[in-house]
């Protein structure tokens, strides 16, 4: 009683990697710009404010790049040493770095020399940071101890000495003027607040650690080092909420991407590897070819910049999406069509009606059901069904097979409607799921049209191209029996050595046994 | 217990509904049909079984309406009986003994006291119409001798004799001879089809006879698909005919409308065809009835026609050929692959049914309960073409899951496979496709288990396959952070020297899996999949295996091809014992130790109930069946029976049911025939459950209008006397018959009492509280007739006990004080 069924189109599972949707926005970019630094990029740094250029810090210079620009725009190159760490403060204007010869700069982005220069550190500053009150900078260095500078007068106001290693990476909160992390290869991370004079928080990462960074919230803390990325909640005094092992070498760098809903990680196995911050699970991953110390997002993960120990920044922006057409749309009945008598509540009296939905068939499906086989086929046969979905076209036949129709459909047809269908069949005869059902039709086509052979070129051409293929199937199914073959004698050998091993251990046992006997 | 002596096999799960045409009632509020022995009564509303009308020894072969009386009911049987039946009450009212084996049954609105109905005599294939003169008599059972010979030679089956024009005329129709008997001029004449005269293999014999209400006119069906309407058959030479073509297959039953304005007709394609006015162009369709339609019948009143079809349905449509109502049996259209199966959940019996569906049957309450379609592809009526067959299926042990395995061979070589697994949705309440497995193996699939273990954390199912191999399938969790999702992979493809897998079987705890290769079975560890000992007899290959259960489950038992039984012991992995038995059909008991085992024997099938640690068998019971039995299976009953004797306990916890080779569906029985019958009372229930029609709105309303009314009328009055319907006293005493019930003088004050107000004056409060509810609602509902509703809210505020008093005078105040002061004090005297 029920409806017409329609006809069951067989799916194929997607091989390879699946399709999600964290695939589809990574997947979402162009293909990367190369851009040669001089030496290895430690530190990339966006601009928070538009039009969001960016910071390179390699060697002794720092470049600020435009979004679109493989040039860069402006060069600061007035450290004597290697410099590190460039970062923008939150309005885009002032620059500061650290370098090798433990001093801190501070660079207006319009300027060319620096502004102040914070004297304090005796050896390399690797970090440096603006506080949310951009009145502060927080410098961490390899003399273990962790300064907060005045920018108005350019003195040390604060020195931690908490550390008992080389002070790497550190990260000030975006909320709270009065709070900062830093990391250090001493394996711990501290959390400081200004107000106290000593650190609040302290956790054991475990290893080295390589960088920090907060959330916006605050409220979590994440933190790299050696192969590991660990999460802690703050909140929580410290707890450690997950720890993430999904590199194989030691993880340099982290990131955060617009949304907040992802983390980025860069590593030194060349590898940058997307988690979800709901599940820490890994959604996506992204190969380069030298290894990776540093990693940046621009405005709405826009631009995905990576650089290199080999000096190479690779710079990949998103592709602008399609827009499209507005006026190319079918115009749609208006909205009050669709609200017309929706809050009507059902009176006493009233006898509801419900009218049978109508089901959706394909147009194919259609024909099937007035039995008009010749057209169903045909509309399987058309192009974009044909290359896009062949087993749409597939699954037809099957049909048409199983209602002892497909002799019929393929019947009576012209050169062109003829080359059609050899066409589909030179395509997709060879595929191995295809096989067995378009095997069947070739051969009712020879059945049919083998009186009027020779008749047309355009066909017997296409049935020449049909024997060659058949003919190449034949030989490469006849090789790889051929290597099945050897394989299995190779097993073979295999299993009979063991055995035989396992005879002679056997043998010495008995022997062992008689010895001892 | 004297009933306990034997032990009967009875026939269950329903007979064919679509043996004859059914027949509707005069006010087409019920439908009979023969089934079995017995004559059936469904309300067409309601689908419901309302009377089953039992008294024939054998098949029931025809049922007609008493055109004198169409509240009685004639029935014909082979047991050479005409019955006469009040359907309403499900009362025989007379018999009439016949003596012939009668085929088929007919009546005439004309001829009174006589009925027509089809003998045999002598030679098997010779059939002969006649009219029996049934007497009028008081007795109960009424010899009936009177025979009257009206037509020879016509076929067996009713649909090829109509009666015409009020019963002027008989027409019978045979292989390409149409005949036409009048009763007035005594003649008869007959027509031949001209074609059929020199093609030998014609195919335009008649399969079916309808004859116009009205006028002289016959239609009838033929095997090429025609309709042939014939006109002016009173004369031998001036006979004409006319064609209608559409079916493609053989016309299976035709049927005039009472008017006579249109012809339904049916046949394989399952199409409802009904031409109006008698012409090729003007055609109506009802697609998609499922199966092959074998019968038509119209009421009498016009308004509902009803199709029988070869699934044993019954499908009642209304006159607009809107599908009204639909009466399902047990499907027994085609081959049994599946074998007979018990859902854990509804412990309904699941085998094939309809093509491409498993069949859902309750076997308690003889119903089917649902169709669960499988192949989910359109099914062509067609009897050339190789359908795709729905081979095996198996539930896991909590019904949660259901496993599927559909094939369609059309050459050798080319074999389509396909394994499906459903998944229970709670939800819905059925069952879910969850994962598809295209070729799941090269060859065949011989068998197909789930692991029964209760305590199994992950379903396990394994598959045996003609290949060689078998595969063990579980169940994995393939969610990501986006969406959730389970799916069945497969785990663990193992073979055994090439040979052929033909059984598997999961032990009881689900630790092993005995997997039989041809002669040879196998024991493997279901933790490790590791082989870990082989049986081999040489006995012919596996046929059946299973492990004992609960104290016996330490033996393995197999049935092989040459007739022997064998058990081995799994703790020495040696042979137990083994006997010559050709074993059809093993199953094992889910609730005891018990298994049955059916042999097939010259004679017919015996049954053989034994433990595996006993040798000897706890019951034999030789010839069951005639037939091969084909499957078996023993269903848990709902509540354990008391058997004390030794013989019949291994029917206590379970009830064993098993299928022939006829698809005749059969158990065991220990009560005597008239126990099993089923109480009448149902029809109550059937009645109460018949839909509103237009007049019940009109009435009903208008009655609760008037409820509602007094209601508050009531509640003006304040005081109100409690409902005399209400008190259970004073219900007693009006429904106990007068004679039993004591002097008058001794009930009054009894009586009294009871109709004086409780001490709470609970029921004077409460019922107009029930109505403030009502009136509120209805208020609510009724939002635009404003000033009706506040007319509504007046009376609401009148009736609220505690406001009244606030707005009563105070004459009618003090009247009330009085009023409870002469309550108290009538129940203090009590």
């Amino acid at each position: 009683m029920a409806g017409y069924k329609p006809v069951a189109i067989q799916t194929y599972p997607i091989l390879g990697e699946k399709i999600t949707q964290d695939t589809l926005y990574w997947n979402n970019y162009k293909t990367p710009v190369q851009i040669k630094e001089f030496g290895a990029v430690s530190k990339v740094d966006f601009s928070p404010q538009p039009p969001y250029n960016y910071a390179v810090t390699a060697s002794s210079r720092i470049h600020i790049y435009g979004r679109y620009s493989q040039e860069p725009i402006k060069t600061f190159s007035r450290f004597k040493d290697t410099a590190y760490c460039a970062t923008f403060r939150q309005d885009g204007k002032l620059l500061v770095a650290g370098s090798e010869d433990g001093g801190v700069q501070l660079f207006d982005i319009s300027g060319r020399a620096p502004l102040r220069q914070f004297e304090g550190h005796t050896k390399a500053v690797h970090t440096v940071d603006f506080t949310a009150d951009k009145y502060h900078v927080v410098s961490g260095a390899d003399d273990y101890t962790v300064k907060l500078w005045d920018i108005p007068n350019s003195k040390a106001i604060l020195t931690f000495k908490e550390h008992s290693d080389y002070v790497r990476c550190g990260c000030a909160s975006k909320l709270n003027p009065d709070l900062f992390v830093t990391g250090s290869y001493d394996h711990t991370v501290k959390m400081f607040d200004t107000r106290t004079n000593e650190s609040v928080i302290s956790v054991e990462h475990g290893q080295p650690v390589e960088s920090v960074l907060l959330f916006p919230s605050g409220g979590l803390l994440v933190s790299a080092g050696g192969r590991y990325v660990k999460v802690w909640d703050m909140l929580k005094g410290g707890q450690l909420l997950v720890s993430l092992k999904n590199h194989h070498k030691t993880v340099t760098c982290l990131y955060l991407s617009s949304s907040g809903q992802r983390l980025l990680s860069g590593s030194l196995d060349r590898k940058v590897k997307i988690y979800s911050t709901a599940s820490y699970k890994v959604v996506h991953s992204f190969d380069y070819a030298a290894s990776i110390l540093s990693l940046a997002l621009a405005h709405e993960d826009e631009t995905i910049v990576v650089g290199m120990t080999n000096g190479i920044l690779s710079v990949k922006h998103r592709k602008s999406e399609a827009k499209k057409d507005a006026s190319s749309r079918k115009r749609r009945p208006a909205y009050r069509t669709f609200i017309k008598g929706k809050n009507y509540t059902k009176q006493r009296d009233d006898i509801s009606i419900t009218r049978p939905s109508k089901k959706h068939l394909e147009l194919y499906d259609r024909d099937l059901k007035n039995f008009r086989i010749s057209k169903a086929l045909d509309r399987v046969l058309e192009p974009e069904i044909t290359i896009k979905t062949p087993e749409i076209t597939v699954s037809i036949i099957k049909e048409l097979n199983r209602r002892g129709v497909l002799a019929n459909a393929l019947a009576g047809r012209d050169e062109k409607e003829l080359s059609r269908i050899l066409n589909f069949l030179i395509r997709n005869l060879s595929q191995p799921r295809f096989a067995p059902v378009l095997i069947n039709v070739a051969e009712i086509i020879i059945d049919i049209y083998l009186p009027v052979i020779g008749q047309s070129p355009v066909v017997d051409k296409k049935f020449l191209l049909l024997q060659g293929l058949v003919e190449k199937e034949i030989d490469y199914q006849r090789e790889l029996l051929e290597t099945l073959g050897m394989m299995e004698m190779l097993f073979a050998t295999t299993t009979t050595k063991e055995s035989t091993f396992l005879l002679e251990h056997k043998s010495d046992g008995l022997l062992g046994k008689k010895i001892e006997s | 217990m004297e009933e306990e002596e034997s032990l009967r096999v009875v026939r269950c799960g329903g007979s064919e509904l679509n043996f004859r045409r059914a027949v509707f009632s005069a006010d087409s509020k019920y439908i009979f049909c023969v089934s079995g022995d017995f004559v059936k009564v469904y309300s067409t509303a309601t689908e419901e079984c309302v009377h089953i009308l039992h008294g024939h020894s054998k098949l029931v072969t025809g049922v007609q309406p008493n055109p004198n009386n169409h509240l009685q009911l004639y029935s014909c049987s082979l047991d050479g009986t005409i019955k006469l039946w009040d359907y309403l009450d499900g009362i025989l009212i007379k018999t009439f003994v016949v003596g012939h084996k009668l085929h088929a049954l007919f009546t005439v609105a004309h001829a009174e006291d006589s009925v027509f109905v089809t003998i045999n005599k002598e030679k098997p294939d010779v059939f002969q119409l006649v009219s029996v003169k049934l007497p009028k008599s008081s007795s109960q059972e009424i010899e009936a001798k009177e025979v009257s010979f009206v037509l020879d030679y016509i076929n067996q089956s009713p649909k090829c004799i109509a009666f015409g024009n009020e019963g002027e005329y008989v027409a019978a129709a045979r292989d390409f001879y149409l005949s036409v008997y009048f009763f007035k001029k005594k003649t008869t004449s007959r027509f031949t089809l001209s074609s059929s005269k020199n093609k030998k293999h014609a195919k335009n014999d008649f399969t079916c006879v309808a004859c116009h209400p009205k006028e002289d006119c016959i239609a009838s069906g033929h095997r090429d698909g025609k309709i042939r309407l014939w006109r002016n058959f009173d004369d031998d030479k001036k006979y004409t005919y006319t064609c209608l073509h559409w079916h493609h297959d053989m016309v299976m039953d035709l049927a005039f409308s009472v008017t006579g304005t249109s012809l339904l007709s049916g046949g394989r394609e399952s199409v409802l065809v009904e031409w109006r006015d008698a012409t090729e162009k003007n055609k109506e369709f009802l697609p998609r009835l499922g199966a092959t339609i074998e019968h038509i019948s119209v009421s009498p009143a016009g308004d509902l026609f009803c199709t029988s079809h070869s699934d044993n349905k019954i499908i009642v449509i209304h006159r607009n050929l809107e599908a009204s109502a639909i009466i399902q049996g047990l499907v027994k259209d085609r081959n049994i692959f599946t074998g007979l199966l018990i859902d854990p959940r509804t412990s309904a019996l699941v085998l094939n049914g309809k093509p491409g569906h498993l069949q859902f049957y309750s076997l308690q309450s003889d119903k089917q309960l649902y169709n669960l379609d499988i192949i989910q592809q359109e099914y062509i009526n067609d009897s050339d073409l190789i359908q795709i067959e729905l081979t095996k299926a198996a539930f896991d042990c909590q019904g949660n899951w259901l496993a599927t395995v559909e094939q369609r061979q059309e050459k050798e070589t080319e074999l389509e496979l396909q394994m499906k697994l459903w998944a229970y949705n709670k939800k819905t309440q059925g069952f879910v496709l969850n994962t598809r497995v295209g070729m799941p193996h090269e060859d065949h699939i011989t068998a197909l288990c789930f692991c029964k273990a209760e305590k199994s954390e992950n379903p396990t199912l394994v598959t045996a396959s003609k290949d060689g191999h078998f595969k063990v399938w579980i169940l994995t969790d393939d969610s990501d952070i986006y969406r959730k999702a389970f799916g069945w992979t497969c785990d663990f493809v193992g073979s055994y020297h090439k040979y052929q897998a033909t059984n598997c079987c999961f032990s009881e705890d689900g630790s092993l899996l005995a997997v039989s290769f041809e002669e040879i079975v196998t024991i493997w560890d279901s933790e490790t999949w590791e082989l870990k000992c082989t049986f081999c007899q040489r006995a012919g290959k596996i046929r059946h295996l299973c492990f004992g259960r609960l104290t016996c489950s330490k033996y393995l038992l197999g049935a092989t091809e040459n007739d022997f039984l064998c058990c081995w012991n799994l703790l020495s992995c040696e042979l137990e014992w083994s006997t010559k038995l050709n074993v059809k059909v093993m199953e094992t008991d889910p609730n005891s130790e018990n298994i049955a085992a059916i042999a097939q024997s010259s004679v017919g099938s015996d049954l053989f109930v034994f433990k595996p640690s006993e040798p000897r068998p706890l019951y034999i019971q030789k010839t069951i069946s005639r037939e091969e039995v084909h499957w078996g299976v023993f269903v848990p009953r709902d509540v354990p029976e008391s058997f004390t004797s030794e013989a019949y306990q291994w029917l206590n916890r379970s009830q064993f049911y098993f299928l022939t080779k006829s698809q005749s569906l059969l158990t065991f029985s220990a009560k005597s025939p008239e126990e099993k019958l089923t109480p009448t009372s149902k029809q109550l229930l059937a009645e109460e459950s018949l839909p509103t029609t237009p007049f019940y709105f009109i009435l009903g309303k208008h009655r609760q209008q008037q409820d509602e009314t007094l209601n508050d009328s009531s509640g003006n009055e304040l005081v109100q006397l409690p409902l005399t319907e209400n008190i259970p006293a004073i219900s007693e005493l009006l429904h106990t018959p007068a004679h039993v019930l004591p002097s008058a003088s001794f009930l009054c004050s009894m009586f009294i009492n009871s109709l004086l107000l409780s001490k709470e004056t609970k029921s004077a409060e409460e019922i107009p509280d029930d109505v403030d509810m009502e009136e509120e609602r209805k208020s609510d509902d009724s939002d635009e007739e404003n000033d009706f509703t506040e007319k509504i809210q007046d009376t609401d505020t009148i009736d609220l006990g505690e406001d009244i008093l606030h707005q009563l005078s105070k004459s009618e105040e003090k009247e009330l004080r009085k009023l409870r002061k002469v309550d108290y004090s009538w129940i203090a005297a009590l």
